[in-house]
């Protein structure tokens, strides 16, 4: 802080006409703006920028984008157009275009299709309906400046920090039938009185489900522990003194400050139950109760069968959902920032 | 009243105080059980569980299983795997990730709201969207000599290079914010006194983003560490496995029994948990440094 306020002082802002013409000789090349009227901000520092200062920014900006975009967005468009064709990998001129066809398959014969969505909808409709309200419950509680806050927090973060693979073997040595906790506790560690939480498909979706909100309440702990730090203390001194009782104070004062954290919340839960899939993975493979679409992708890629227009097609349903929710987020979130 | 209560801040426990305190405890205490009951199967030797079954009072205690279970399926080699790709991810990603948020939040071109927006809509995509055209790609391409499998597939610098790209997206969004908040005098100054991009980069804006940078690495090197999906899509050979996902392998061909299989998935949560007590303040700002700015 000491150098930024140091610097500060030495400020050139004002100068920038002056500035402007340092740079002319070394950016013949702009034609744009050589002339800024001396009444405007400045809105960077490329007036100042030396051919080489350019060069620089360009490959400290232009790499990194490069390796981002390939991987990542083109990537994802090749998903787009591979959803449209049928390819068994091997050499392009095996690339047939398809039309809709992979999708028709998938939406009308594809038996795993649908319960796999289901259970997408399912993972997202309980980390929203039991961890979102636990966490900010717990976040409330320890946001009310008692000791030992941080032993709690700890407590409840550690899972968050724990892998989903590691998730997954811890949590079947409570679901094993024979040798875990529940059953060994409940006497259903017998033959005859087995409860397969892990292979019965009906309970195994809610098995993995609770393991993955014992981790998903800890990390939206702390993104509301985080969200009430904003939270102006006078506000709710403010509302003690008019008589509110906790609750009141809570419904009417702090909730509606943590609205831009509730948005978060809402993001990341919505994408984490989008990608879901190593807990499941762990578990039984992602089959016979546990099917995902992001395990539906994946079998079609390095499974036996390798057929990736139609594993593509999965991945475009993934993305569609996946769009539908980051590209309102990330407009509004610009939004507000371009204009603080 | 007013005079009172000071003195003796101490002396009235209010009951509600003491109720919520009983709360946590519990609670807590609930949420650590599954970990804990990781620990206490994993203390016990296996013959002595499998005649008084796994819920009953220990005759002995030992750390046998977990020095079985490194030794006996070579996890230090896994671990030693984990290294080679964690460390130059963590590093690379935050040397790409400083440098655009640089670009980006010190010189105010055009493309800087575009580049911001497509780096962090890429950090939000699921993995699966992009998996089948890069297994793809990282059969295509070809580099003899560079990597042990002479493609990027099945290579250490494979995984690299997802981590870097998939991660540099949150990462540039925290540091664009962070570095958008030093004052624009500062950079300008260095700039009208003849120091080149570079140097303004290296010796003004990265120092002055250290706690950010230390923030991010902690939770990076978690996030890696603990990354299952790239390398069991990327990677074929089970002895190239980074432990994580090498975990899957192991318990099926080393880990034998549930106690074995408790220490080997507590001995791969090891350097994670140790990292998060150590750092705990660097990881939770992290977090929530990319979630303040909502």
């Amino acid at each position: 802080m000491a150098t930024t306020a140091n610097t500060g002082t030495g400020s050139e802002t004002t100068s920038t006409p002056g500035t402007a013409a340092t740079s002319s000789p070394a950016s013949p090349d702009t034609p744009t703006a050589p002339h800024p009227r001396p009444g405007r901000e400045p809105q960077g520092h490329r007036r100042l920028l030396t051919r080489r200062d350019r060069a620089t920014l360009g490959l400290m900006a232009g790499l990194p984008a490069l390796l981002h975009i390939t991987l990542v967005w083109v990537t994802a468009l090749a998903s787009i157009a591979l959803a449209f064709t049928t390819w068994d990998g091997i050499g392009f001129g095996t690339i047939h275009w398809a039309g809709l066809d992979n999708f028709r398959e998938l939406f009308t014969q594809n038996p795993q299709f649908w319960p796999a969505v289901q259970h997408n909808v399912i993972w997202f409709a309980v980390l929203f309906l039991i961890p979102t309200p636990l966490g900010l419950f717990l976040a409330l509680q320890l946001d009310k400046k008692i000791r030992f806050s941080r032993v709690y927090q700890t407590a409840f973060f550690l899972p968050v920090v724990v892998s989903f693979a590691v998730i997954g073997f811890v949590w079947q040595l409570i679901y094993n039938p024979d040798t875990g906790l529940i059953n060994s506790v409940i006497g259903a560690n017998r033959p005859g009185h087995y409860i397969d939480w892990i292979g019965d498909p009906d309970l195994n979706l809610w098995a993995a489900l609770v393991a993955a909100s014992w981790r998903h309440t800890g990390y939206l702990m702390i993104l509301y522990l985080a969200g009430l730090k904003g939270v102006d203390p006078t506000l709710r001194e403010a509302s003690a003194i008019d008589g509110a009782n906790e609750w009141q104070t809570f419904r009417h004062v702090v909730f509606p400050t943590l609205k831009p954290t509730n948005t978060i919340v809402l993001v990341v839960t919505i994408i984490e139950s989008l990608r879901a899939f190593d807990l499941v993975f762990v578990f039984n493979g992602g089959t016979d109760g546990t099917e995902l679409l992001s395990i539906l992708v994946t079998d079609n890629i390095v499974g036996e069968s390798s057929r990736i227009g139609y594993g593509s097609a999965i991945a475009v349903v993934l993305l569609a959902i996946s769009l539908a929710v980051i590209v309102p987020y990330l407009a509004s979130t610009f939004r507000k920032e371009r204009r603080s | 009243m007013t005079a009172v209560s000071p003195a003796f801040p101490r002396a009235r426990v209010r009951p509600a105080r003491l109720v919520l305190h009983l709360f946590l405890t519990v609670t807590a205490l609930a949420w650590l059980a599954p970990l804990l009951w990781a620990v206490y199967s994993a203390l016990r030797p296996y013959a002595e569980t499998s005649t008084k079954g796994y819920v009953s009072w220990p005759d002995k205690l030992s750390l046998d299983n977990f020095t079985d279970a490194f030794t006996q399926s070579g996890m230090a080699h896994y671990f030693g795997n984990t290294l080679l790709i964690a460390v130059p991810a963590v590093l690379l990603t935050l040397f790409a990730s400083s440098c655009v948020a640089f670009y980006v939040s010190r010189f105010d071109f055009r493309l800087n709201l575009a580049l911001l927006l497509v780096f962090t809509a890429g950090n939000l995509l699921p993995q699966q969207v992009v998996i089948t055209p890069l297994y793809r790609l990282y059969l295509l391409i070809d580099l003899p000599g560079i990597t042990a499998s002479g493609k990027l597939y099945d290579s250490a610098l494979g995984l690299v290079l997802i981590h870097v790209a998939f991660q540099s997206g949150f990462c540039t969004f925290v540091l664009s914010n962070y570095m958008r908040m030093l004052p624009h005098e500062l950079t300008e100054a260095a700039l009208v006194d003849g120091a080149s991009v570079w140097r303004l980069y290296w010796q003004i804006v990265l120092p002055l983003c250290r706690p950010a940078m230390a923030a991010l690495a902690t939770l990076l090197s978690i996030w890696i560490y603990n990354d299952f999906f790239w390398a069991i899509v990327l990677v074929a050979t089970g002895e190239n496995m980074p432990i994580t996902s090498a975990l899957q392998n192991l318990s099926g061909q080393y880990f034998t029994d549930p106690n074995l299989i408790a220490a080997g998935a507590l001995l791969t949560a090891v350097p994670t948990l140790l990292v998060y007590f150590a750092l705990q303040r660097q990881f939770v700002s992290g977090l929530t440094l990319g979630a303040n700015k909502g």
